[in-house]
């Protein structure tokens, strides 16, 4: 994809038109989470100790990330695998369809996979008449419904039971029962037969361990390993970021993650997947392809700021705690990565004329990176976002509307020449008295009618520096 | 005696001149003596935090002048505004510069009200009576970026007649954000009525909490959906006799 075809996303216009069924569910499943979390954490007294041992880890691999690439690389090529170096999502999405012309796929199996969104592999698959399946539930209600993820971890999130047995009954043609078991059931059912016909399994990856080309798998529901052995083709897509460099670290972070994601100590499955299966009559497929997917990686990873990043291990522990996320749910940021993560990771990804709403969109009131297992430290990465969007840097000019621009500089003005700011508070309250109704101020001219559009602002009333006046020639004439 | 200076944060100034003659009345009785630099306007926080750095630079050199002309610790009663000025100033200026020694050495001396009662002057009690049902609101500055998350409830704890009711999701965000809640009008109504819900659904008659902004935000939220709980900056609770 070029630059030119990415469209605004309009954080401001959709929070202004969000489903009203949204914020429920996503608060009804986030809440549950947050629970499991706290009680998973709370069990582990070296949690703080963890997450920054993690946190070390990643941005040592940042800093060395040539060396551990290359060490992981020779190692799956030791093992048979095959590697691709794709700079872009379009190279990306050429690699895995050049792959599947040639062993002449009709139909692909994909396990859950945050970077096929990212390059949109699904598109470029039925493009070129490939039938391509998601075969995680929440992944396999989305791709029915015709959207992207709206959550890390549980695509879906956005949808309520009803409205998932609405979608069944009017995409398979059937009555399906608003019963969340009933519903997996039947997706199961209707998959089973898809696993066994596939010749192509997709899949992402949740680390890359450099020191044996292995890489891990975490996942609840089985289908993952069902896609990376059944089918004779197995293809990953994995962004570099993956890259750990040995088992011991891979020890910390499976620790922190199914913890922070879903409140469980471990998920139900976690695979080791080294090469493709060596002897005949073994476990796997027969042929593996990995992509190793930069598209835009290795040049954030050079801003010392905005790399960490890539100290993400996807968990969504943000999303969960985030009240801004929570109140408009994951599509407002036009984005497959949502939330607080997703705030700091689409700008730096897409740039920032285009994602200029989203390190904007947040209270900077740092839930998230209380919670973060690998101690991203969001607010400051937004605020270092929004220095790029009102003031421009190395990477990007501003892209701040010129007139936001200028009321900036008129502040900057008023508050740094402190016989100004004394003047206005001065006239403010008289000036602010026309619209004062009792104890309030119901509405308020621009640009504070948008505070008032949603509860009163109290009067302007600048008066303790007259008071201290008062009050401290009495309190010295009293010492006297 | 110990002395301090009055940091009354431009939000204060405009909007609750009484919770800072309350300030100023509470500090005295404790015996420290006050001094308030007029020269005064606002920390920078809502330049710094919506990507003006290079415009807040000028706003912190007018605070931190104003603030120098005594080495007094500097008080303010607002989590939020200390923090910009504990946390960020140093940011701000390249080390090395007499700029960034002065952010550093003002930084160094900054506290929050609660803070400094309980942690600088060890005031526990300030001898307040408010025989109400109450719950607090933990506002986000003052409870992750300063780390306060015992002090105001301490000072609450000592004072007589006052029931401490929990509040639901105390700890999450109220939807005020300083420009937040006008560049994003929508979302922040949706987290402040989350936040008015829950006040309302507590069984107190008074929320109380250590941010101006919030204060601002709660309070008219509360207005708005016709409830008759009061809110409170905790200065004018702990001023209750
Ligand atoms: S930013 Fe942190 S909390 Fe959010 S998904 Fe990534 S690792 Fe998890």
């Amino acid at each position: 994809m070029t630059t030119e075809t990415i469209p605004y996303i309009g954080f401001e216009e959709y929070s202004e038109h969000i489903p009203q069924t949204i914020p429920a569910a996503v608060q009804q499943a986030t809440s549950r989470f947050v629970g499991g979390r706290a009680a998973r954490v709370s069990e582990l007294p070296h949690w703080e100790q963890l997450r920054q041992i993690a946190s070390d880890i990643r941005l040592h691999t940042i800093d060395n990330m040539d060396i551990y690439l290359n060490r992981f690389v020779e190692k799956v090529q030791a093992a048979g695998g095959i590697v691709h170096w794709a700079a872009t999502a379009e190279d990306a999405r050429q690699i895995v369809l050049q792959i599947a012309k040639e062993h002449n796929v009709k139909l692909a199996v994909k396990a859950k996979s945050m970077a096929t969104e990212e390059i949109e592999l699904n598109h470029a698959l039925q493009a070129a008449g490939i039938e391509a399946l998601e075969t995680d539930l929440g992944e396999y209600i989305i791709q029915l419904a015709g959207t992207g993820p709206s959550h890390i971890i549980v695509p879906a999130v956005h949808l309520k039971k009803e409205e998932i047995a609405a979608l069944f009954s009017e995409k398979l043609h059937m009555n399906a029962p608003s019963d969340p078991i009933e519903l997996a059931r039947i997706a199961r059912e209707k998959l089973r037969e898809k696993f066994l016909s596939a010749e192509m399994g997709v899949s992402g990856a949740n680390f890359l361990v450099a020191e044996t080309g292995t890489m891990v798998m975490v996942t609840n529901e089985g289908n993952g390993r069902m896609c990376t052995s059944m089918p004779d083709l197995h293809v990953a897509v994995v962004g570099i970021d993956k890259i750990i460099p040995d088992w011991e670290s891979l020890t910390v972070f499976l620790k922190l993650l199914a913890r922070s994601a879903t409140g469980q100590k471990l998920s139900t499955y976690t695979q080791f997947i080294t090469g493709p299966r060596r002897e005949e009559g073994e476990f796997g497929p027969k042929e593996f392809h990995l992509v190793l997917l930069d598209n835009g990686r290795s040049k954030i990873m050079k801003d010392p700021i905005g790399r960490q990043v890539f100290k993400c291990i996807r968990c969504g522990a943000c999303e969960n705690v985030c009240p801004v996320y929570k109140n408009v749910g994951g599509f407002a940021y036009g984005y497959f990565i949502s939330g607080p993560i997703g705030a700091i990771f689409a700008p730096q990804m897409l740039g920032t004329q285009v994602a200029r709403e989203l390190p904007y969109a947040s209270t900077l009131c740092g839930a998230c990176a209380d919670v973060c297992p690998v101690k991203i430290p969001i607010p400051t990465i937004l605020r270092h976002l929004r220095r790029r969007v009102a003031q421009g840097d190395e990477v990007a000019g501003p892209s701040m509307p010129v007139p936001i621009r200028a009321m900036a500089g008129m502040a900057s003005m008023a508050l740094g020449w402190n016989w100004i700011y004394r003047f206005g508070t001065g006239i403010l309250p008289f000036f602010m008295s026309v619209f004062k109704r009792g104890e309030w101020i119901p509405s308020a001219p621009y640009p504070l009618n948008r505070w008032t559009k949603a509860r009163p602002l109290p009067p302007f009333n600048a008066s303790f520096r007259n008071w201290w006046r008062a009050h401290s020639r009495v309190a010295r004439e009293n010492t006297k | 005696m110990p002395k301090a200076q009055l940091f009354i944060t431009c939000l204060a100034d405009q909007f609750y001149t009484s919770t800072l003659q309350n300030m100023t009345h509470l500090l005295e009785k404790l015996g420290v003596e006050l001094v308030f630099p007029p020269g005064q306007t606002c920390c920078g926080q809502p330049l710094f935090n919506n990507g003006f750095e290079d415009k807040t630079r000028a706003v912190a050199l007018n605070f931190m002048q104003a603030f120098a002309k005594s080495d007094a610790p500097i008080v303010g009663p607002s989590g939020s505004c200390v923090s910009m000025v504990k946390h960020h100033y140093p940011e701000l200026f390249p080390a090395g510069t007499p700029e960034y020694n002065l952010a550093r050495d003002t930084a160094a001396r900054t506290y929050e009200f609660t803070e400094y009662l309980v942690n600088v002057l060890k005031v526990l009690d300030v001898g307040a009576v408010f025989p109400h049902k109450v719950t607090y609101h933990a506002s986000c500055h003052y409870l992750r970026e300063m780390g306060l998350k015992t002090e105001a409830k301490t000072l609450l704890g000592a004072v007589k007649d006052l029931e401490l009711i929990p509040l639901k999701e105390e700890d999450t965000c109220c939807g005020f954000g300083g420009a937040f809640t006008v560049t994003y009008p929508e979302v922040s109504r949706a987290m402040m009525e989350n936040k008015v819900k829950h006040i309302m659904a507590s069984g107190a008659d008074t929320v109380v909490m250590c941010e101006p902004g919030c204060l601002m935000n709660v309070a008219g939220g509360l207005h708005k959906a016709g409830s008759n709980i009061r809110a409170m900056h905790i200065i004018d609770l702990l001023s209750a006799r």
